[in-house]
């Protein structure tokens, strides 16, 4: 128990082991542990903003689908209307197109009857003409009964 | 052999160091040292404290050369684990910027531990061990040999751990307040009275030198009483059986305990050296 030179020689190994501790041994251990924290708060935070980005991304994924959703409803919207639109112009056209050929069809046939009918006066007038003018060519002067011709032509 | 001597022989071979010193016929031993004096070594004590210091470093150096900052191994992680846990105290009391302050922790929580421990070893194994190696070695009589394995029951020991640090002390609070504000402190407190001083000198002395001699007494302390009652409890025959178990399992508190104790004073002391008022 009582003091002597122990004393000296513990504090000489005392001194050399804090020393040694100091240099060679806590620096890398410490580092380590200090480097692997930082690796695994860089893992959680990059895995926080993968999984923040996984769902800006289904968020923009699931906006897009129901864009274009919707752009194709419009499309389809907008072809059914230029189809009605276009079947009903046709068939107003085919409409215009038929009262056309119609009345063309009416017109023509007016004016051959029409023609005919004047040609036909006109055949008969002078076959009324040539049948007065033998009856009467041997009585009366076509020239002063042509009067009464003129009128038995405006009746036909 | 062990009914030729008394209870008291006994006691008394268990608690008595190997010394070692140098007299006028060379290299003498033990009974030859009684009146050496100073110049004396206990050989035990400083082979069994130097021995575990370098298991200490020896097994963290080599977790240290293999650290990997990937998955650790085993031995990497239990490391890892006390590093961590002296660098949270550490950090929790000492609120300065010092390299030295949590390897010195570190050293002594483990280096002390480790001689704590050897007080689990049952107390007769090691001396015999000795005992034997000096009958059949060198032709001694087992009873001339001793072999005090439990290096904090050594009162060298624990003051000179608590001298290490006491210099500390004061090489930093020189160093960080200079010689004119730590002589300050010393006598401008706790009364800011130039007609204090002398009390105040006396007071702050006490103070400081307390530090390292409760330190050292009380590491000294308990291990040397559990050390003591180890062997009382030894002497007792048959029923050292069922005695043994409950104080061994006490006292691995105590060692854990004191070990963390002397780790958590040397940081709260070298943590008011670097307290500038």
């Amino acid at each position: 128990m009582n003091i002597n030179a122990t004393l000296i020689g513990q504090l000489i190994a005392f001194a050399v082991f804090v020393w040694f501790c100091m240099k060679y041994v806590w620096p890398p251990l410490l580092a380590a542990i200090e480097e692997r924290q930082k690796k695994i708060a860089d893992g959680l935070e990059a895995s926080d903003r993968a999984e923040k980005d996984l769902e800006l991304a289904q968020h923009k994924a699931t906006e897009q689908l129901k864009e274009a959703k919707a752009q194709a409803a419009e499309i389809i919207e907008q072809a059914k209307k230029r189809a009605n639109v276009l079947v009903d112009e046709e068939t107003q056209r085919g409409h215009a197109e038929r009262e056309k050929i119609i009345a063309q069809g009416y017109a023509e046939i007016e004016a051959e009857r029409n023609r005919a009918k004047e040609e036909l006066r006109k055949q008969v007038a002078a076959l009324a003409v040539a049948g007065a003018q033998q009856i009467l060519q041997r009585e009366i002067d076509a020239q002063a009964q042509n009067d009464i011709v003129e009128k038995l032509v405006a009746e036909l | 052999m062990a009914s030729e001597i008394t209870t008291s022989e006994y006691i008394k071979h268990h608690l008595t160091n190997a010394t070692m010193c140098s007299t006028d016929q060379g290299i003498a031993f033990n009974k030859a040292c009684a009146d050496a004096g100073f110049w004396a070594w206990h050989v035990d004590t400083l082979a069994w404290s130097i021995g575990l210091g370098i298991l200490f470093l020896w097994l963290f150096r080599s977790a240290a050369k293999k650290a990997t900052t990937g998955v650790p191994g085993k031995w990497q992680a239990f490391v890892e684990i006390i590093i961590e846990f002296v660098n949270d105290n550490v950090r929790d009391s000492f609120h300065g910027r010092n390299n030295l302050i949590a390897p010195l922790a570190l050293t002594i929580f483990v280096w002390v531990f480790l001689m704590n421990l050897m007080d689990l070893v049952p107390v007769d194994v090691l001396p015999w061990l000795a005992g034997q190696v000096g009958y059949h070695g060198f032709g001694m009589d087992p009873h001339d040999v001793y072999m005090k394995v439990v290096p904090t029951t050594d009162l060298n020991l624990t003051l000179a751990l608590a001298l290490g640090v006491f210099f500390l002390i004061l090489f930093y609070s020189v160093k960080v307040k200079g010689f004119g504000g730590f002589t300050k402190e010393l006598t401008m407190q706790p009364f800011n009275h130039w007609a204090f001083i002398p009390v105040n000198f006396i007071l702050e002395s006490v103070t400081l030198l307390a530090r390292p001699f409760s330190l050292a007494l009380r590491l000294f302390g308990n291990l040397y009483a559990g050390e003591l009652i180890f062997i009382l409890i030894a002497t007792l025959g048959l029923w050292q059986l069922p005695l043994h178990f409950p104080w061994a399992v006490f006292h691995i508190l105590v060692i854990v305990l004191q070990a963390f104790i002397f780790m958590m004073l040397t940081i709260v002391y070298l943590s008011l050296a670097h307290e500038d008022h």
